[in-house]
């Protein structure tokens, strides 16, 4: 008996693991057939308003890598400070709120933005998505940080402050070099995250059918077309829209297997 | 250059808890106009832009009027003068559908995801696993949105049609949410089964104990913190999903009488009005975002600081 239930067990917890990867399959093989039988390489010289992705891909990418460029530094320093400064209950505060953030709702950071960005510029705006998405970068890049950082080894630092180094060149020169690669694929799996993020930028950036440079006006998005395209009654509206996901989708497997992919050749 | 750095760091870290403060300051002020019109009331009301007239000369007598419908459409005479209108809006319709949809999606998610992370934990060999285990996690990488298309292009239609009723309802959206949070349930109950010591297994193992008499009564208890907690976090994400349930719940703002029927939730209100709102309205969906934040902001500090002290 207690041999038969063992076995039932055993066999329920393979097909929870076989649903798991059926759901993943199925979702892929939809985006492939829908997506390449959309997909043509002209996607990618024509702008949304000629029937085309470049304007977005592009405007998503700047979204994300402006987001980035504001939340890596500011995470990471949060980071440093938790781990190497901070003692006590104000770090702990920090780092709580920090797991806090990092689950709050997106639409809500979204709202959030709009009200201190949004309506004070008096528009939606490139730089009002890039802030929100910053929002949801930093505490994915302070929480990496800190966890990478508590894995370096204490000698090191001693060893650092033994030949007479200050606290911050250890930090710098010693403490992050370890840490580097750890560091490197948490940003890679962040940016990957804000990359296909949809919500945040609803009502900030908003998205526009033409190419813009422009950050103080609407900015064209990917995933916010998509939502707009996806809810279009026209047959060829929606196809560019699994077109549009396809690329998503590779974009962020790709970004995230390529961080994987660091730390197992290095860590 | 010393102290420079430090303090830097300090600020970047000090900009959390001012970012998290200024969320909480802001969503209040701006739903400020909101709560003092409506108050409380605003939680157990039912109608959202409704436009309430309130004849004077028959008090006690209420006409009500959907703004949407066209000037000619209504019904009470225009010229009267002692005609006042008043426009009502009231959370209680997406509060009951971000509430269902997620215990619908926890009530599906739950047995697979532990299913998996037992897969993974105790069952298959190591480069199955890992190999498992990295699919998993593409799986929870994959964007909402995308959830939202296939969902509602591929999903709802299957679901409509074993169980009956709409394509767009509580019960797919419901669903579509379940297939995006188990990833993720999945991966950290796992890791919390991991740091079950392996000298307790090998000696329940020794004693002749089945696989599923070590995790019932070993891994399990010991791990149960950390799997709680993974769990409530699950929910904190659940709630506040906005993208994959937008496609899927149909966004009508009417009570759900039936699973399979359509209705609304609170990150969905938000992502299709916000744009055209303004005054009360604006006002309103803020109030509604508070509410949402309040509830995942409590929901996670009882997971992070209950139940996943120790489990990172």
């Amino acid at each position: 008996m207690r041999l038969i239930i063992n076995k039932i067990f055993l066999a329920l917890s393979v097909l929870s693991a076989i649903i798991g990867l059926s759901f993943l399959a199925w979702i892929l093989i939809t985006l492939f057939i829908k997506g390449l039988g959309s997909f043509h390489f002209n996607l990618f010289l024509n702008d949304l308003i000629d029937g085309g992705l470049r304007n977005l891909i592009i405007g998503q990418f700047i979204l994300a890598g402006l987001a980035a460029s504001i939340g890596i530094p500011l995470g990471m320093a949060a980071g440093i400070y938790i781990q190497e400064y901070g003692r006590g209950s104000f770090t702990s505060l920090i780092r709580n709120l920090s797991d806090i953030m990092m689950s709050a709702p997106s639409i809500v950071i979204g709202a959030f933005v709009y009200a201190v960005v949004v309506i004070p510029t008096g528009g939606t705006s490139g730089f009002a998505g890039a802030i929100a998405l910053a929002i949801m970068m930093i505490p994915v890049v302070i929480n990496t940080t800190d966890n990478m950082l508590s894995l370096v080894p204490r000698e090191l630092r001693e060893a650092g402050i033994a030949l007479g180094a200050s606290k911050y060149r250890v930090i710098l020169d010693i403490v992050i070099k370890a840490a580097k690669v750890g560091i490197m694929t948490g940003i890679l799996l962040a940016f990957a995250r804000i990359i296909g993020e949809t919500a945040p930028l609803l009502f900030t950036s908003e998205t526009s059918n033409y190419f813009s440079l422009d950050l103080t006006e609407s900015f064209p998005s990917l995933t916010v077309s998509i939502y707009d395209l996806a809810n279009e009654p026209e047959e060829s509206s929606r196809d560019l829209a699994w077109a549009a996901s396809f690329i998503l989708t590779v974009l962020v497997l790709v970004i995230n297997l390529v961080g994987r992919f660091l730390t197992r050749t290095k860590g | 250059m010393e102290k420079i750095f430090q303090k830097l760091s300090l600020a970047s870290a000090s900009l959390v808890f001012v970012i998290l403060v200024g969320i909480f300051i802001t969503l209040f002020n701006s739903s400020k106009v909101a709560i003092d019109e409506f108050g409380f009331d605003f939680i157990t009301n039912t109608d959202w832009n409704k436009d309430i007239t309130i004849e004077n000369k028959y008090d006690g007598i209420i006409n009500e009027e959907d703004t949407e419908e066209d000037d000619d459409s209504m019904l009470f005479d225009e010229d009267d003068e002692d005609l006042n209108t008043k426009t009502v809006f009231g959370g209680l319709v997406p509060i009951v559908g971000t509430l269902l949809t997620t215990l619908i999606a926890l009530v599906f998610a739950l047995p697979i995801a532990m299913g998996i992370a037992v897969f993974l934990a105790e069952i298959a060999p190591k480069n199955i696993s890992h190999v498992v285990g990295i699919a998993i996690e593409l799986l929870a990488a994959i964007p909402s949105i995308i959830f939202g298309m296939w969902g509602l292009y591929y999903f709802a239609p299957i679901v409509a049609d074993l169980v009956g009723g709409y394509q767009v309802s509580l019960l797919t959206a419901g669903l579509v949410l379940g297939v995006m949070i188990l990833p993720f349930m999945a991966a950290i109950t796992r890791d919390s089964m991991n740091t079950t010591p392996s000298v307790l297994k090998e000696s329940a193992y020794a004693l002749g104990a089945t696989k599923f008499e070590v995790i019932k009564d070993i891994i399990f208890p010991y791990s149960k913190t950390g799997i709680i907690g993974s769990i409530i976090l699950a929910l904190g994400r659940a709630l506040g999903e906005t993208m994959a349930v937008a496609f899927l719940i149909g966004s009508i703002f009417v009570l759900p009488t039936a699973i399979n029927t359509p209705t609304i939730s609170i990150p969905v209100a938000m992502a299709n009005n916000f744009g055209e709102a303004s005054g009360l309205g604006e006002s309103a969906l803020f109030y509604l975002a508070l509410l949402l934040f309040l509830m995942s902001f409590s929901i996670i500090s009882i997971a992070k600081l209950y139940f996943l002290k120790k489990v990172h």
